[in-house]
């Protein structure tokens, strides 16, 4: 890696955090870093200002994928509402479909059955170790190394004809109706299940090899990215972004929801938390996820009900009130906040997205002062999403 | 989280606490009070997240419910502080001071709702419209199946028939016509 | 050859633009472009369907099929498609989905900055009537309203199969020579661009971004 010259006269000066750019002097050069690139996240973009090949200013910009959705969701009766959640995070939709179960459940005091609460918790794991996956082909290719993400993709694919046995969809599976899931597992889908885990394993400690022990990948990820302790909350970063640093909180330790409080396991923390930490720490989670899915199958109740019949579900009025119920996504924190007035429309839902705080105020920080090669791999190492920032 | 609330009950003109689950308590406080609630709360309480932070539009009382939820990872619960602001002039006092993430928040809600935060940064900015001129779009009053149909160019669905015409007229043709 | 009449040429408009960027954009009209030599015509449409290079643009929720389609187990390479970064070095515009009107600005920029032969792929049921977001205020319904579209894939999301008999579907009309969606945008471009303009609302650029 080349050094930066510690002759900083020749860079803009820094006032409050945000650096003085005279545009029209011909020292600065802004670019996007837009919507059409094959090195971001999404649909999103950045408008950079560069000087040379430094990264003096960013300003991230989203509302690509904003589709109105907390407008639309009062616009649709309460189980209209089921299919259309699940599309607000594209590559990760699970979680979306049991929060809004979870709260609607919540609100109208429904109890859901043993069996559901496990066949949920599978899902949702199995769909963190899916967007893992995605995630590490992401982060591997934003350096170069795009063979890494033809492994995990197709291993990814494995998983994703495992939902469609389980749920009848690839991505939407729209499977976590209130009161339960709408069906239970085929006859031999654990072993199913364990040979394409006993796959993802295997696929795992070659990119152990090939990526966490790669000079150039060390060279380029060590110290990109640093995120300080103190800017945890200030800035509101959850997730593996945080655990990097040392914190160690997690969702389903603190506020254990589902079953999680019956399953052994450990929060995994880093020290560094640059963007190779950030890399170790959700390639541990990956062996994490895959010993929680065994631990789920093997711990399973053999039979029971996968689902509580609801009342008519178009004439179906919830209770008022308001909740907020919140899950470990693999991003960070991931919650539903609904409000209901009792009526057949609920009143508004919110959705907190962890990557509202990572793309904006935290990318916006990182980015001065890295290089411009690096921005795609910072990018992809805070792992955001933008459509669930607009929405 | 009953304590909590006695405890911020001596110091603020707090109401309508409402336990909704073991860990997460809402409460209501007056406008002008409301900064200085949550800056005691982070100071001094703990609850050092903000998670997230938005609005209820209760357009039939005219108001506003603005709803800070607030986090404390040492005893694990979450806070909502209801604000309620009036509909017309909808401004609040800016928290963008306390955390980084507000100050987009507060973006959002300028242009979801418009409401107004004198001081925070990047107001005026669009955030996740382009070149949008009615009114915010996330207020009650503006109905988005109107402006979507006369924006864009909806497709005529496909023309349905009750089943049971349909097959009487199969099956038993009006005799005058033949 | 025959020069064409100077009054049959307009002149695009272009008050998107504030001087001194009216200096930068070219103001005549684009022309369609026939075959060059119409015996020739059969094999050069084969060469063209058995290179197909995506456009690197996810617009929307249907890129995320796009990824598992270029991996060893569906392989589109065999078909003779892959990807490429820039527009200007694409054929094959996918569009993934719905397009909210932000997108839609870049949507049509990036197709008018593709080169010549062009072809638009419209994945998914939002492209066709809005899909579940017919009643949003910032999805548009019809894309073809606004861009040409040479093929729909219906589903929400089409499976990579389903893409890929897309894909074989579309290579069957370039080589049947039906697939001028680029010459039909030119000559229907003032209904196109009226149909733009009404709804992207700070129309900043030029009429036409070639």
């Amino acid at each position: 890696m080349f050094e930066r010259s510690s002759d900083r006269s020749r860079y803009p000066e820094v006032v409050d955090g945000k650096p003085v750019v005279d545009l029209d002097s011909e020292k600065y050069v802004k670019i996007w870093h837009g919507p059409q690139h094959p090195g971001i996240t999404g649909n999103m973009s950045l408008e950079l200002i560069l000087c040379g090949d430094e990264v003096v200013d960013c300003k991230t910009h989203v509302g690509y994928l904003h589709r109105g959705f907390e407008k639309l969701m009062e616009r649709r009766t309460w189980i209209q509402n089921f299919p259309v959640v699940c599309r607000i995070a594209v590559p990760e939709p699970a979680f979306n479909e049991y929060l809004y179960a979870a709260g609607v459940e919540e609100l109208a005091g429904i109890q859901v059955p043993e069996r559901a609460q496990w066949i949920r918790n599978l899902n949702l794991e199995m769909m963190r170790l899916a967007s893992f996956l995605a995630w590490l082909g992401g982060q591997a290719g934003a350096f170069g190394n795009s063979t890494i993400g033809q492994w995990t993709v197709t291993h990814r694919d494995y998983l994703l004809d495992l939902f469609e046995e389980m749920t009848g969809g690839r991505i939407y599976h729209m499977y976590m109706v209130p009161g339960g899931v709408r069906s239970g597992l085929p006859d031999g889908f654990e072993e199913r299940l364990e040979a394409v885990l006993k796959k993802v394993e295997k696929l795992l400690k070659e990119i152990e090899l090939v990526l966490l022990n790669n000079s150039v990948f060390k060279a380029r990820a060590v110290g990109l990215g640093y995120i300080d302790k103190d800017m945890i909350d200030r800035y509101g970063i959850t997730g593996p972004n945080q655990r990097a640093c040392g914190i160690k909180r997690d969702v389903r330790k603190d506020c254990p929801y589902l079953v999680y409080d019956q399953l052994d396991f450990e929060v995994i923390t880093g020290t560094a938390s640059d963007t190779y930490e950030r890399t170790l720490v959700r390639y541990q989670e990956m062996h994490q996820c895959i010993d929680l899915c065994r631990q789920i199958v093997g711990r399973m109740p053999k039979d029971g009900p996968f689902h509580q019949p609801l009342p008519n579900v178009l004439h179906w009025r919830i209770p008022p009130g308001e909740t907020y119920v919140k899950a470990e996504c693999t991003r960070g924190e991931k919650g539903y906040y609904l409000v209901s007035d009792g009526s057949l429309y609920p009143r508004r839902i919110c959705i907190r997205g962890p990557s509202y705080t990572h793309a904006f105020p935290v990318m916006e920080k990182l980015a001065i002062g890295t290089d411009i090669a690096d921005i795609a791999g910072l990018m992809v190492s805070l792992h955001t999403y933008p459509p669930e920032i607009e929405r | 989280m009953k304590e909590l609330f006695e405890r911020l009950q001596a110091l603020f003109a707090v109401t309508d606490f409402h336990q909704q689950r073991a860990d997460l308590g809402f409460l209501s406080i007056p406008k002008d009070h409301a900064e200085m609630l949550i800056r005691h709360l982070r100071d001094h309480e703990g609850f050092t997240h903000l998670v997230f932070f938005t609005a209820v539009d209760y357009i039939e009382d005219g108001v506003f419910r603005l709803v800070y939820m607030l986090h404390n990872y040492g005893t694990k619960d979450t806070l909502g502080v209801h604000v309620d602001i009036s509909r017309e002039n909808a401004t609040m006092t800016s928290i963008h001071e306390l955390w980084e993430q507000a100050g987009l928040y507060q973006r959002e809600l300028k242009e979801m709702f418009g409401i107004d935060f004198p001081g925070s940064p990047r107001l005026d900015e669009d955030f996740l419209l382009e070149g949008w001129d009615e009114i915010p779009p996330m207020r009650r009053e503006f109905d988005t199946r109107a402006y979507a149909e006369a924006t864009f160019f909806p497709r005529e669905g496909r023309t349905k028939s009750d089943p049971r015409t349909h097959m009487r007229e199969q099956l038993y043709p009006d005799p005058d016509q033949e | 050859m025959r020069r064409a009449n100077r009054k049959d040429e307009q002149e695009l408009a272009n008050d998107g633009l504030t001087y001194p960027d009216t200096e930068y954009f070219c103001k005549t009209r684009p022309v369609p472009v026939g075959p060059q030599f119409k015996a020739m015509e059969a094999v050069r449409n084969w060469a063209r369907a058995n290179s197909l290079a995506v456009q690197a643009f996810g617009t929307g929720c249907g890129a995320v099929e796009l990824r598992p389609l270029m991996t060893a187990r569906y392989d589109a390479y065999r078909y003779g498609i892959t990807g490429s970064p820039t527009p200007r070095q694409s054929c094959v515009f996918v569009i993934g989905g719905y397009a909210s009107v932000k997108t839609l600005k870049r949507i049509v920029v990036s197709y008018e900055q593709m080169q010549n032969p062009k072809f638009v792929v419209a994945l998914g049921s939002c492209t066709v009537n809005g899909g579940m977001y017919w009643d949003s205020y910032n999805t548009i319904n019809r894309i073809d309203h606004y861009i040409p579209v040479d093929l729909y894939v219906s589903g929400c999301m089409p499976r990579p199969e389903a893409l890929l008999a897309g894909f074989v579907k579309l290579k069957e009309l370039i080589k049947a020579g039906k697939c001028e969606g680029a010459n039909r945008y030119i000559e229907n471009l003032d209904w196109y661009k009226a149909n733009q303009k009404r709804v992207i609302k700070n129309w900043n650029m030029p009429d036409y971004n070639w």
